[in-house]
């Protein structure tokens, strides 16, 4: 067993780093404050592959393994989390369910589409009254003919209102609960598509959270994703590699809060002396650092086991449930180092203080992670 | 348009640091990687190629480490790669003769481009040597190229001005770091310079004239630490104390 990144994917670490530091780092304060979506980065990221990281090489993508796709995802969310959830919303779950359960001709219809950035993808599962319940979900899907009729709205969706390509759940059959669930490839300018309002938040300003509305939308026939009544099994396998996007986000804004605390603390003097002399913060920066490599050791093991065909659910869960909560205790951890200027916006871990928190909620709360390896494990 | 490059593998400086007692470079788990101006002569050779079609050979002298470097340059967009592996104790003049062996063996070459010189040692001397022992024309320090079908015209930064001149090829040119903006290679770019060749060429197999001429006695680093000298009295005191004190550092005459 070798615990190494092999020479392709440092090459790529170090790629996507740059590419970060460049063009990412000297913008990212501005887009949170002005909650503006990064267009112009995910152009400039296309152009580099990073829209098309895991889709096959055959659909305009670069079809690396899962491992290279969590560190362009963490390189990316290290200087701006924001871009990071957008990265890894549209490959793991727009792209991969395509990939997974597309068609031939669904596939060569979108995936060189995402894998070019022409349109941006959006996963619209969570409702305003099925969140962790997604079997609760009440967005109807009706065949009449060769088109089904949607209606319904939903809620709190990455990229909501810049999104070109959707998979959104419906449901199919009311009475067959869960398994009555369906998915489909829609897109943004179909009839009866509507964005509602885009919420203001908390952190990730930068991505455009919104909410859905479906009025009679008509989405043909053909665009309905596997068969009826997989949607819910779609979702959650979908979800599961989604989670590791999740994690890889959460360990990049953790190094970031580790890097800002390392910078800061060999800077500061306080009592004559730099605060990184200070046993106290000496301590919280060991705590950070090895509380990160073992997120990323866990990330990396969830996509490696995910590349080798294992069933990966619980893997997925360890790494998002610790991942997100290391970050989250590593950006309290940075504030405090910073002290009063880390409370302020003049500092980059403030931004990273807000922007942790929404990784312990979305993609599986931390509750739904615990569950979802306690029932692994009891079974 | 046949372009060879030659680049080299350096410590990061900017990650390097210096031994407080010493003074040595603490040179133990820096990153390396290619010399920053080279990657600037890699890019201007993309563009020359872009505008002619080609080939691009890279040529570095160093260890077996150098090979990622190389990749990072076949993923940028050069063809094939060359490392000569570094005798133990080299010097600018072995440097160069190697470099020059290397080119004649690849044979076909209308350009060859260097960085101005490499960060570490920045002595700037591998460039005009090896056109002196190439027996071709050179044009160093060059921060505009423009290759034209018969003939090169570049912009030399000479500091203060900058002078235009012309060479027929083939033509050695040094360029500056203003020449152009290096760029990163792209997902699909990475995953094809897999394929593309790097040649393993020992020393010895070009020369055995390998004898440095130059010794390397000792190697510092410049402390840069802070006097921590505050002025409390009345600002005409301070002011007088200040120049005083600058005075007699010799940073005032």
């Amino acid at each position: 067993m070798k615990l190494e990144l092999n020479d392709q994917q440092k090459m790529i670490q170090k790629m996507v780093k740059e590419f970060a530091e460049k063009e990412i780092a000297p913008i990212a304060a501005e887009l949170d404050k002005k909650e503006e979506y990064p267009t112009k980065i995910l152009e400039k990221m296309a152009k580099l592959g990073l829209l098309g990281t895991i889709i096959p090489t055959e659909y305009g993508g670069a079809g690396l393994d899962t491992i290279s796709y969590a560190i362009v995802v963490e390189e990316i969310s290290r200087k701006c989390a924001s871009t990071g959830v957008i990265t890894s919303v549209h490959n793991s779950l727009v792209a991969w369910p395509i990939m997974k359960y597309g068609t031939e001709e669904q596939k060569k219809k979108y995936l060189p589409i995402l894998a070019k950035g022409e349109k941006i993808g959006a996963f619209a599962a969570t409702e305003p009254n099925a969140g962790s319940d997604l079997g609760a979900m009440q967005t109807s899907a009706v065949l009449k003919g060769n088109k089904y009729i949607i209606n319904g709205d939903k809620t709190f969706i990455t990229s909501g209102s810049e999104a070109g390509i959707i998979i959104l759940f419906a449901v199919t059959d009311k009475s067959a609960g869960p398994k009555g669930i369906s998915a489909f490839i829609v897109e943004s300018d179909m009839k009866g598509y509507k964005v509602g309002s885009i919420y203001e938040k908390l952190g990730i300003n930068a991505s455009k959270t919104s909410e859905l509305i479906f009025e009679d939308m008509e989405v043909p026939k053909e665009n309905l994703l596997s068969k009826e009544g997989e949607g819910f099994k779609i979702a959650l396998s979908t979800l599961d590699g989604g989670r590791i996007g999740i994690a890889a986000q959460a360990v990049g804004i953790a190094q970031a809060a580790l890097d800002e605390s390392i910078e800061y603390s060999k800077q500061r003097q306080q009592f004559g002396r730099p605060l990184a002399k200070f046993q106290a913060i000496q301590w919280m920066i060991a705590d950070m650092a090895t509380r990160i490599e073992a997120s990323r050791y866990l990330v990396y093991n969830a996509a490696y086991v995910k590349d080798n065909g294992g069933h990966f659910s619980k893997e997925a869960a360890m790494a998002k449930l610790f991942a997100s909560e290391t970050a989250m205790e590593a950006v309290i951890k940075a504030v405090q180092i910073h002290g009063g200027y880390g409370y302020t916006k003049e500092y980059t871990v403030e931004r990273l203080f807000r922007d942790a928190k929404i990784t312990e909620i979305y993609e599986g709360t931390s509750e739904v992670q615990r569950m979802v390896i306690a029932s692994s494990l009891l079974r | 348009m046949n372009i060879i490059v030659c680049a080299k593998q350096v410590v990061d400086v900017s990650e390097m640091k210096v031994d407080p007692n010493t003074k040595k470079p603490i040179l133990q788990g820096v990153p390396q990687k290619i010399s920053d101006i080279d990657k600037n002569a890699i890019e201007e050779a993309i563009k020359i190629k872009d505008k002619h079609g080609g080939k691009i050979t890279v040529v570095t002298v160093g260890s077996s480490d150098a090979k990622e470097g190389i990749k990072e340059l076949l993923a940028m967009g050069a063809d094939e790669g060359v490392l000569i592996s570094s005798p133990d104790k080299c010097d600018y003049r072995v440097v160069s003769s190697l470099l020059a062996e290397a080119i004649k063996k690849i044979g076909e070459y209308d350009i060859v481009l260097c960085g101005e010189a490499s960060i570490d040692m920045f002595s700037g001397q591998v460039g005009p040597r090896l056109a002196g022992l190439l027996n071709m024309p050179q044009i160093t320090y060059a921060q505009n190229v423009n290759a034209e079908k018969d003939k090169t015209v570049a912009v030399r930064n000479m500091g203060d001005k900058s002078v235009t001149t012309e060479s027929s090829y083939p033509v050695l040119i040094t360029v500056t770091k203003e020449i152009n903006e290096p760029r990163l290679p792209s997902l699909m770019q990475i995953l094809g310079a897999a394929n593309k060749p790097i040649n393993e060429w020992s020393a010895d197999s070009l020369t055995k004239d390998l004898e440095p001429k130059v010794e390397t006695l000792e190697l510092k680093g410049i402390p840069m630490e802070r006097k921590n000298i505050v002025y409390k009295d009345d600002v005409d005191d301070s002011v007088k104390k200040l120049v005083d004190s600058l005075a007699k550092e010799g940073v005032l005459r």
